[in-house]
């Protein structure tokens, strides 16, 4: 069974974007219902495999392998760890929930948007189920293409300078991680196992590249995945990005773009150079924490509430970041809860900025003041995400926060406590911009003229915000029920950098 | 003297069907170009189909000067099916232009039959004959629209500087003559391989000034400076077919004459392989940074034609089955997709001069979706980007070139396509972005839409393909 669904999973967003082709372009109810039953459908397709998903196991799953290029041994291999497993729920629950809040405000060449969205979501799905780096990287550009056009077409005022930055500095960093996987095949074939792009194989062969070499494979395989996390201080794409992209745009790409980062971080750099992740681990870390600090800093001073969020994106990742080049198992497992958690309130935080946008065409903080008097139930949800945001102990993101800091505590490779201590400082930096925002925004008197009669919400929007706020409480109170998936996926990979470093008897 | 009959039939049908049947034909008839025009189409389908028949039997003829099958037919096959499209494409060019002349179609064929002895050549001189066979078609074509200056101009430029490559190829030519003591390639190859020239110094100024020739009518730097002039003022349709068959062409000849000067054994691969490397590394720069300045889409479509020549070096670097079978599928991916882009150029544009700005294209996905569509796919796989056609090509260049050492001019291509990106994304985001301020025509494709949907098939599905279409070399090579 978990095959069958890994592969609709992969295959129904493909094969819907190519109904939606020839469905005819003005029936937009009939492309909008197709794009919706879709993406539903590919989320139902994404719940059969945590059943079938057997967390006991650190190994990946659901295997399939079928060649492709032979003489370059780039196969179709894909298949899910319990890491994977978590981004790929992720993205498949987020997916729905663009489609609903693009339903309204987009108006403009309907068909040719959700065949891109679908394409998308085909492109982010492969990404976290390749086993191949070569099939990697064809997914990782994919969704270069349709992002782009969703930028460029139906974003804000400077769209067009936000998608060509965009496109271009991932565009940069990926090609050098192309040259490292060709790299990575030819040290195969050195080795005597021919070339290859099979990660599984690859996996075996990474740690015994030589110190120097290795350094520079994790930089280039590093300077791509930095990019799209993105790490201070390579961040410059995403404000312009996450502003101009519109709402849907931004959920996603906060939500599931940016994980690609980081689980790049952990499937790549982790598993493949084990000794270089423990060489940078401390360079790394500084400039997580920086992210942290200064995100969060550039955060307080914004007077939009989308670049208020892009900015917190980056404060956020640096957590993330942390937790992963911690190298020890509650970083990392951190790290990815709070991938995961990331996803969900900074989605839902952008969800309620467009909830706003949709109303007053604004997001000047300073056009609004007292909403929460004419929109009393959105401020509840509004609060929930702020909150899980913040961290606030007992929703989502407080569980994740505690443990990467509590990685960065404890971890043997950065060796100090300083890295946690000026982190969490982040915390309180957080609590300030987000409070103050959620201040200025909902409370004090509604003064504002145009403020008055906005209606709350709407039906489609609790569709949007109401399951995104029960995962906040449910995650909060009971992570472990995703916590157990991904927990023997990320011992392997914590023991095997710690094996190189500390050799076989470091417990 | 023993001639390979069977072996040769895809060059003995092109000659007669060219120079026998197809001048008394002309020489017959007025005023039918429906009939040339079907006439050689079929003569091009009929010299394909026997290509494929003879690929199997390998071997030379003509005292040896001929090599037969493989590696030829690959490139026979690429040729004919190239001319064919530029055909379709050119035909409603023409008409509209006013300028459907007969012999538009023979000097097509002729230069087509020139690129095929250009595969073909096992002998110096054979290379020598083909190459100017197609460069003096190309002439003629260049100049075809001969009321418009621009296209006489570019004719005029192109013949001068085409000469002066002659000169070099023919010198080149006579110092390995004189450094080997034979015309022929396996003569040549067992004196290189054997380092037993009694005149190395002269053997390798040959090989140089062989390789400036080719990098002319490769366009690659510093001999690319006519390229942007020539594609720019030639018919669009000509443009299409020059920059495409015409470097397949070359990179043909490339390929078998320097896997006989750059021989493992020979001292002198090392320097001619860093010295092409270089060029490689700056025709790739060059070109990609001057694109990025274009504003006229021919123009910034012929600097993009010139990095590409630097990124197909990277395989005569990396010499060896890996090496040339890299070029074989990126120059075919590379042809498709290129002939492409020029056809929608050529359908858009009027007279030689209008709507050629990339301002023009402001607003193009409204106006014609389908074109726009198939341009950024073209843009897409020009840029390299998956799952289009030239990504898996550049893909198989760069483990070509990291292979043999090169990483160094890996890293360059790699940079050089990020700036690619970008003028091909600043037409995207004309056609996408931004919206029209003045009216437009409906254009019609007629013809032309054969081309672009054969085009941007192959540009779309050559990847999927990758395996089948390397066994292809590999069997045939």
């Amino acid at each position: 069974m978990g095959v069958v669904a890994l592969l609709a999973t992969l295959f129904v967003p493909l094969v819907g974007s190519v109904v939606l082709l020839f469905i005819d372009r003005e029936q937009v109810k009939a492309i909008k219902v197709t794009a919706l039953v879709v993406t539903v459908g590919t989320f139902l397709a994404s719940l059969f495999l945590y059943p079938a998903f057997d967390a006991s196991l650190s190994s990946m799953q659901f295997v399939i392998d079928m060649p492709w290029i032979a003489s370059l041994d780039a196969g179709f291999r894909i298949g899910l760890d319990g890491t994977s497993l978590l981004m790929v729920l992720l993205s498949t629950l987020i997916m729905p929930i663009a489609i609903l809040t693009s339903l309204g405000p987009i108006k403009k060449s309907v068909k040719e948007y959700y065949v891109l969205m679908l394409l998308l979501q085909f492109g982010m799905i492969g990404v976290f189920m390749a086993l191949d780096t070569f099939l990697f990287y064809v997914f990782w550009e994919l969704i270069l293409i349709p992002m782009y056009f969703i930028i460029g077409i139906w974003g804000g005022k400077d769209r067009i300078y936000a998608a060509i930055k965009f496109f271009l500095y991932t565009l940069a960093g990926s090609l050098l991680m192309l040259v490292a996987i060709i790299w990575l095949g030819l040290a195969a074939k050195a080795a005597g196992i021919g070339f290859t792009a099979d990660l599984m194989k690859l996996r075996m062969i990474g740690p015994t590249i030589p110190m120097d070499v290795q350094k520079w494979l994790f930089l280039a395989f590093g300077l791509s995945f930095f990019i799209k996390v993105p790490l201070f201080p390579l961040h410059t794409w995403l404000p312009d990005a996450h502003v101009q992209a519109p709402t849907a745009g931004s959920v996603i790409l906060a939500a599931v773009l940016l994980k690609l980062g980081t689980y790049g971080l952990i499937r790549f750099n982790l598993e493949l150079f084990p000794q270089a992740s423990a060489e940078f681990a401390g360079v790394i870390s500084v400039l997580a924490v920086v992210g942290i600090i200064y995100g969060a800093l550039v955060a307080m001073v914004q007077t939009d509430i989308k670049k208020l969020v892009a900015y917190s994106s980056v404060s956020h990742l640096g957590f993330v970041v942390l937790g992963i080049f911690s190298l020890t198992v509650e970083g990392v497992q951190g790290a990815v809860i709070q991938m995961v958690n990331h996803g969900i309130s900074t989605g839902m935080l952008f969800l309620c900025v467009g909830v706003l946008y949709e109303r007053r065409h604004t997001r000047e903080i300073s056009e609004y003041g007292g909403i929460t008097s004419v929109m009393p139930r959105f401020a509840v949800l509004f609060a929930i995400a702020m909150f899980s945001s913040v961290g606030l102990p007992g929703l989502n993101g407080f569980v994740g926060e505690f443990l990467t800091l509590l990685g960065a505590f404890r971890s043997p490779f950065l060796g100090s406590w300083t890295y946690a201590v000026i982190a969490a400082t982040g915390v309180i930096f957080a609590a300030v911009y987000l409070l103050w925002m959620y201040q200025r925004v909902m409370f004090g008197t509604n003064d504002n003229s145009e403020n008055k009669h906005l209606h709350d919400l709407t039906k489609n929007e609790y569709w949007q915000l109401v399951p995104l706020a029960v995962l906040i409480i449910w995650i909060g109170v009971a992570p472990r029920t995703l916590m157990t998936l991904s927990e023997q996926s990320v011992r392997a990979v914590v023991s095997k950098v710690e094996l190189y470093k500390f050799g076989p008897h470091a417990h | 003297m023993h001639i390979d009959l069977f072996g040769s039939l895809p060059l003995i049908v092109i000659w007669l069907a060219l120079g026998a049947v197809g001048i008394a034909i002309q020489a017959f008839v007025r005023n039918n170009t429906r009939l040339i025009f079907g006439y050689y189409a079929g003569t091009l389908v009929l010299t394909a189909a026997l290509a494929l028949l003879t690929s199997a039997h390998k071997g030379v003829t003509f005292e040896g000067m001929i090599s037969l099958g493989g590696f030829a037919s690959y490139f026979d096959v690429l040729f004919c099916f190239i001319g064919l499209l530029s055909m379709f494409a050119a035909r409603p060019y023409l008409q509209r232009e006013n300028a459907e002349l007969d012999e538009y179609y023979t000097m097509l064929v002729s230069a087509i039959s020139g690129m095929m002895l250009m595969a073909h050549a096992n002998n110096l001189l054979v290379l020598f004959i083909g190459i100017e066979l197609m460069s003096i078609s190309f002439y003629i074509m260049a100049g075809f629209l001969r009321t418009n200056i621009r296209s006489v101009e570019a004719a005029l430029k192109y013949f001068l500087l085409g000469a002066f490559a002659t000169g070099f190829l023919v010198y080149g030519m006579a110092l390995i003559y004189g450094a080997t003591g034979s015309l022929q390639y396996e003569m040549i190859l067992s004196v290189v391989g054997a380092n037993a020239s009694p005149f190395p110094t002269l053997l390798a100024i040959g090989a140089v000034f062989l390789a400036v020739a080719l990098s002319f009518k490769i366009a690659a730097f510093p001999f690319h400076q006519w390229a942007p002039d020539v594609y720019e003022g030639s018919p669009t349709v000509v443009t299409a077919f020059m920059s495409t068959a015409g470097k397949a062409a070359a990179f043909s000849a490339f390929i078998a004459l320097f896997a006989v000067l750059m021989p493992t054994s020979s001292l002198m691969t090392p320097k001619l392989q860093l010295m092409l490397a270089a060029v490689s590394a700056i025709t790739m720069l060059v070109g990609n940074i001057t694109a990025v300045a274009q504003s006229n889409v021919k123009r910034m479509l012929a600097y993009s034609s010139v990095a590409h020549a630097g990124y197909l070096l990277m395989g005569i670097v990396a010499h060896g089955t890996a090496g040339y079978s890299a070029i074989a599928f990126y120059v075919t991916s590379y042809t498709f997709m290129q002939l492409g882009a020029f056809v929608v150029v050529g359908i858009l544009e009027r007279g030689n001069e209008q709507y050629l700005q990339i301002s023009d294209y402001a607003g193009l996905a409204k106006r014609e979706p389908v074109l726009a569509f198939v341009m950024a796919v073209f843009m897409f796989s020009l840029a390299g980007i998956p799952p289009f056609a030239g990504f898996f090509g550049k893909y198989l260049l760069f483990v070509a070139a990291i292979e043999a050492g090169y990483t160094w001019l890996t890293i360059v291509a790699v940079v050089s396509s990020v700036v690619s990106a970008y003028f091909y994304l600043g037409l995207i985001v004309k056609m996408y972005f931004t919206d029209s301020e003045t009216e437009h025509a409906r254009v019609s494709p007629g013809l032309a839409g054969v081309t672009l949907a054969v085009t941007t098939v192959v540009s779309i599905i050559m990847g999927l393909f990758t395996s089948q279409i390397l066994s292809i070399f590999s069997s045939w090579w």
